[in-house]
């Protein structure tokens, strides 16, 4: 809501001093967020006066441009005489002008040479086409007073003499304050809302335009009116005007307040209905009487109805949405936007003028329905005061008559009204408790009825709030708590440290989470979150086969792209697009992680959850139900990296990213999470099929790890050997058992190593496993150091050389028990992968 | 060792003549001081203590004397011994002093070559301010919660007051899972976090909730879709918008440094009641630029005060809908977005740097914020 300082003064008092920064301090401390000053006008410096186009001539010029070369009369102050340049006497200034829509004896703005415009465009005496243009005539735009450069400002006839200085002429400067109106304060959507505010932030008295006039005349009826539908249209008033001049304009003033308001002024019927709208809050709607056929019929539309409205938009209609009717049809959405056949125009003459209440709700459904948020649709959806309609469409009236030579037909047409806001009880004490701040009862009762409510009081200190009619937000006793809260100002409350009871730190699945999130930094992996959306290309590119379970994405009904309308099942897609950017943007080396949700669903459909109540707790059954409606939502971890590890530099060449390092990275991540995992080989996509590792951990598959296949690479326009690793964290066991700590054994060791050769085919973990159960209790470690295939071991066989080593917790091991347990751990391993010792 | 000598008359051996011995300890003394270094004097060693030397050679031929000259040749050629080992040791810890010496200086490197062979990993600040966060609460005794982001619709917003017919439940605002009418939305705030726990748990209550959020609206400058909160809930007998002023002052302080403090300006929600936006005091300026134009301030546009969130005392609506006793228990909660905390902690100029995962932004946070 845009309100003019101008327009608040007509209601509040001011004191001229007061500065408009000073007015939106005090409304933001109330509760109103003002979000900017606007000093509409302060970039227009005189002088611009008015002038009178005395005489002109038409002068066409080589490059095809018509101008006019225009005496104007600005006023003797400002006459020019062109010979002499001698303002003594002079009867007008010499100025080129490129448009024609003026004649002879117009009064027009003229900037002279020292104003400034809009933009800090100055006016200087220039010589053009032949001519000094000793200043300027000016259009709307150039002036900032809106979008209209068809041609220059012609005034009306009154408007002022040659001379005036029309910066107060053209209403120019105002202080316009833009308030960002919450839902609940709808009342303020008016410049009687704001009043009353600005009134009550400085104790000043507040002139209420929407007071209702007791001289109204009653009992005659208006134009005939018939509401179907009286709880979406609870109020519905009408006033008509005959006899009014469509030719008549819209006085400067009244023009100017709509378009600071944010408006745009279109005449003066229209222009009307809008300023009183902005002045209190009621959103009025004016026919054309002569187009309306019978009586004025409020009811809901019947589905598949059609209505053209204002825009020219053809609306097909829904059940739910309220119409306004003749025996045409429909003429109008109601409360969101009328419609083109009874519109306002040039030849209108007889005005009926409603000023209705709807309900809130269903205004709100309307609007979001067909997308028409209107200036109505805005004020209704939030409240707007049912006392008003009455006294909106008499003012309405009242200004056609005064501005467009109309008479107010004597009938009122009201159906429903009287309607008074429930009383709510409150306690005095209430305030104090919730805000903490001392309030006695009496400044309760004050603030309660500055806000315009009634309160009554009774011997126990329960106080009988009714409030006031442009209230409908005070329903609950906290609503009148916050009143009472901001009318003191929150920069009363004190600050005071709750003390929560002891805690229990960080639960074990956070400190896991980030103990596996440190470890992955730490090893060089560099954290890029990503969106979760995802497309069927995303897919696609990753080579996922048709039945893939990674298929059966949820889609969002309303995506950002309608690329990628799904939820991730995997965050690969994200992860990969990660790489490929950093790649693009330049980087050689890359290793990034992400840690986030995945959505998964079954083969079945989620159920669809229930519809439970906000006026109790659900019971443990319905919030089963709900969470059962939910994808299941695991975390996972994943790795992309491709290039160097380690770059190559003085202390030799680099070492490249590999699939081995992506296996590392799981085993870094279950090592953090306190398990052990488990790799076997695995052909899964978008892995290599042949460098593809499936992680365990015990019998739980928790993810793969190894380099991605050539094609996802070449598809997807990442770097070769470019490896990954995923895994969910959700599937580790979620076990917080304090670890068993080892007996430290100070005997010494004893080592032996041993090569073995197996075919090409058998994998080191399982050798690893076998010489583990083999060798049995006295083993302390073993590990692989190399790994050799050639000639020397034969053909599609490979020689894998273990350090073992072994050590007993009592004793120092003899020569004859270490090789025992070598030879044990080579037998095990010789009969379980038919390995043979390297001979 | 030496056995006694039988073959050889004892009267009268040359080499344990006490002249003998003194020459032959001098010049192993002199031998040893012309060694000039380790592996000179190891030769030394071998010539004048080993097996071979005169010296041990002369000792063998003791058991031949008669007994009554044994004793003093015995002692003669002993104390000869004896002072070559000594003074050898001695020049053999100065020659090992000297090569030590001379190692560590041909051992010396350049320490100023670069060690960038291990880059660094880093955490993304989205997160590791979340963890900060949740640190400074949980050290007031309050616990981390948290909750799915595809979220059930009437946690969303039925349970926090936000009716069906409210603006924000629309496709403008809220992305819906699978259609309009599922129930399930991605969650719009950290808020639904806050109805799980009280449905969940007894009250008293006190849980910071971070986490991942989502709203229609499109990447640019200052917008993500995704996005990340975090939310406080307290929920106890007596607690007051004092307690909620007192729980944000800390928060501040803790976030931006002693002193700090926050201010509450009336304003709307549907969850709380009272409820009011929240401003940070620039801990930058710390208001010096307000009205001091030769002082500017960029992160607080010399306002000296910041807009971080919104906050209120929990809407007796919601706390019925999630079970907790109104005219027993109050509640405060609060909330503010982490990327716009982020942009003015740390003036990040453009959220495309938060959202796009170039690995040099989140490279400068390392691993802590």
């Amino acid at each position: 809501m845009r309100v003019p300082l101008s327009w608040l003064r007509d209601y509040v008092h001011l004191p001229a001093e007061i500065p408009s920064r000073d007015v939106a301090t005090r409304l933001i401390r109330a509760g109103l967020e003002v979000e900017t000053v606007h000093e509409a006008g302060s970039d227009v410096t005189g002088p611009v006066v008015i002038g009178r186009v005395l005489e002109f001539s038409e002068e066409t010029h080589k490059n095809g441009k018509t101008v006019r070369w225009c005496s104007v009369d600005v006023g003797p102050e400002h006459n020019v005489d062109r010979s002499s340049e001698s303002t003594v006497g002079a009867a007008s200034r010499g100025v080129v002008c490129g448009a024609r829509n003026f004649e002879a004896g117009d009064l027009v703005v003229v900037c002279l040479p020292g104003a400034v415009l809009p933009g800090g465009f100055a006016i200087t005496a220039r010589k053009t086409y032949g001519h000094v243009s000793d200043g300027m005539i000016c259009s709307a735009r150039e002036l900032g007073l809106g979008e209209d450069h068809s041609g220059i400002m012609v005034l009306g006839p009154d408007e002022g003499e040659p001379g005036d200085d029309a910066i107060q002429v053209l209403h120019l400067r105002d202080d316009v304050l833009d308030i960002a109106v919450t839902p609940d304060r709808g009342y303020c959507l008016s410049v009687r809302g704001v009043a009353r505010e600005v009134a009550t932030a400085y104790g000043l008295e507040f002139r209420d335009p929407g007071a209702a006039d007791p001289a109204m005349p009653a009992g005659e009826p208006g134009y005939p009116v018939e509401v179907a539908d009286a709880e979406r249209c609870p109020v519905f008033a009408a006033r008509t005007v005959t006899g009014f001049d469509p030719a008549a304009p819209s006085p400067r003033w009244l023009q100017r307040r709509v378009q600071l308001a944010g408006m745009r002024p279109i005449s003066l019927a229209v222009d009307v209905t809008n300023y009183v709208m902005l002045e209190l809050g009621q959103p009025i709607h004016g026919y054309d009487r002569d187009l309306l056929r019978g009586p004025v019929v409020v009811r809901r539309a019947e589905e598949g109805e059609k209505l053209t409205t204002l825009d020219g938009v053809v609306r097909t209609l829904d059940a739910d949405d309220l119409l306004i009717t003749d025996e045409s049809g429909p003429i109008g959405l109601a409360g969101v936007m009328g419609g083109g056949t009874t519109e306002l125009g040039a030849g209108t003459t007889s005005v009926v003028i409603e000023a209705a209440n709807f309900e809130a709700a269903g205004i709100a459904r309307t609007a979001r329905r067909h997308k028409l948020p209107s200036e109505a649709s805005k004020r209704f959806e939030r409240g707007v005061d049912p006392a008003l309609p009455v006294v909106a469409a008499t003012r309405v009236a009242q200004l056609l008559a005064e501005l467009g030579g109309a008479t107010v037909e004597p009938g009122v047409t009201i159906t429903g009204g009287g309607a008074v806001p429930a009383s709510l009880e409150i306690s005095a004490g209430l305030p104090t408790k919730i805000v903490g701040v001392e309030y006695t009862s009496e400044e309760v009762v004050r603030s309660l009825e500055t806000v315009g409510a009634a309160v009554a009081k009774d011997a126990s200190g329960i106080l009988t709030v009714t409030p006031p009619s442009w209230r409908p937000d005070l329903t609950d006793p906290h609503d009148l708590v916050e009143e009472v809260a901001r009318l003191r100002g929150y920069d009363s409350i004190p600050s005071v440290l709750p003390v929560a009871p002891p805690g229990h730190g960080v639960t074990f699945g956070q400190r896991l989470r980030r103990r596996v999130e440190r470890a992955v930094a730490a090893a060089g992996f560099v954290e890029a979150p990503s969106y979760p959306f995802v497309g069927e290309s995303d897919f696609d590119a990753l080579g996922f086969p048709a039945d893939d379970a990674r298929r059966r994405a949820l889609r969002l009904a309303n995506p950002i792209s309608d690329e990628q309308p799904l939820l991730r099942t995997t965050l690969l897609p994200g992860l990969l697009a990660t790489v490929r950017r950093n790649v693009g943007r330049g980087a050689t080396d890359v290793a990034v992680f992400e840690s986030g949700l995945v959505f998964r669903q079954d083969d079945a459909p989620l159920p669809q959850p229930p519809r439970l109540p906000v006026h109790r707790r659900p019971s443990d059954n319905e919030l089963a139900a709900l969470e059962a409606a939910l994808p299941h939502q695991p975390r996972r971890i994943a790795v992309a990296l491709c290039g160097d590890l380690e770059p190559a530099g003085w202390w030799g060449p680099s070492r490249p990213a590999t699939w081995a390092d992506a296996v590392d990275a799981a085993r870094l991540v279950a090592e953090a999470a306190g398990a052990e995992v488990r790799v076997e080989a695995d052909q899964h996509t978008p892995w290599h099929p042949g460098r593809c590792a499936a992680l365990y951990v015990g019998q739980t598959l928790v993810g793969h790890a190894g380099e991605l296949h050539p094609r996802v690479l070449s598809t997807l326009g990442l770097p070769a050997r470019t490896s990954a690793m995923e895994l969910e964290l959700d599937r580790f066991p979620a076990t917080d058992e304090p670890v068993r700590a080892p007996s430290v054994s100070t005997f010494p060791v004893a080592t032996q190593d041993v090569a073995l050769v197996v075919d090409q085919a058998v994998p080191a973990a399982s050798v690893q496993e076998a010489l583990v159960e083999g060798a049995g209790e006295l083993l302390e470690s073993v590990r692989l150091f190399d790994v050799y295939s050639g000639a020397q071991v034969g053909e599609g066989r490979k020689s894998l050389a273990y350090a073992l080593r072994f050590r007993a917790p009592d004793r120092t091991l003899t020569v004859e028990e270490t090789t025992a347990a070598r030879d044990a751990a080579v037998a095990v391993a010789a009969e379980r992968t038919g390995a043979a010792l390297r001979s | 060792m030496s056995a006694p000598n039988k073959q050889f008359d004892p009267v009268e051996v040359t080499p344990l003549h006490p002249d003998e011995v003194a020459r032959m300890r001098d010049e192993a003394l002199g031998a040893i001081a012309q060694a000039g270094d380790l592996e000179e004097l190891k030769q030394v060693r071998l010539a004048h203590l080993g097996d071979r030397s005169p010296l041990a050679l002369a000792n063998k031929e003791i058991g031949a004397l008669p007994p009554q000259a044994r004793k003093d040749a015995g002692q003669r050629v002993g104390a000869a011994r004896r002072d070559v080992t000594a003074v050898l040791e001695e020049r053999q810890q100065v020659l090992e002093a000297e090569r030590d010496e001379r190692v560590l200086v041909e051992e010396t490197v350049d320490v100023t070559l670069p060690w960038d062979r291990r880059p660094r990993g880093a955490r993304h600040p989205l997160t590791t301010i979340q963890e900060r966060v949740g640190d400074v609460f949980v050290a007031m005794g309050w616990e981390i919660a948290e909750g799915p982001e595809a979220e059930a619709e009437w946690l969303n917003f039925d349970a926090l007051n936000i009716g069906p017919d409210h603006p924000a439940r629309t496709m403008q605002d809220t992305f819906f899972v699978e259609s309009e009418d599922s129930g399930v939305v991605l969650r719009t705030h950290t808020s639904p976090v806050q109805a799980r726990t009280m449905l969940s748990r007894k009250p008293p209550i006190y849980v910071i909730c971070p986490g991942r959020t989502f709203r229609t609206d499109e990447l640019d400058a200052t917008h993500t879709p995704v996005f990340s909160q975090v939310e406080g809930l307290a929920v106890d007998e007596g607690l007051t918008m004092a307690n909620l002023k007192g729980a944000l002052d800390h928060f501040a302080s803790a976030m931006f440094g002693d002193g700090i403090t926050t201010r509450l300006r009336p304003s709307y929600f549907p969850f709380t009641e009272p409820s009011a936006e929240m401003d940070l005091q620039c801990f930058v300026c710390r208001g010096d630029s307000v009205g001091n134009p030769d002082r500017p301030c960029r992160t607080c546009s010399s306002e000296g005060w910041i807009e971080w969130g919104g906050c209120g005392m929990v809407n007796p609506r919601v706390l019925v809908a999630c079970g907790v006793d109104p005219d027993r228990y109050t509640g405060f909660a609060f909330g503010m977005g982490l990327e716009r905390t982020l942009m003015f902690r740390h003036g990040i100029e453009d959220m495309h740097d938060m959202v796009e995962g170039d690995i040099r932004f989140a490279a400068a946070f390392g691993m802590e914020i």
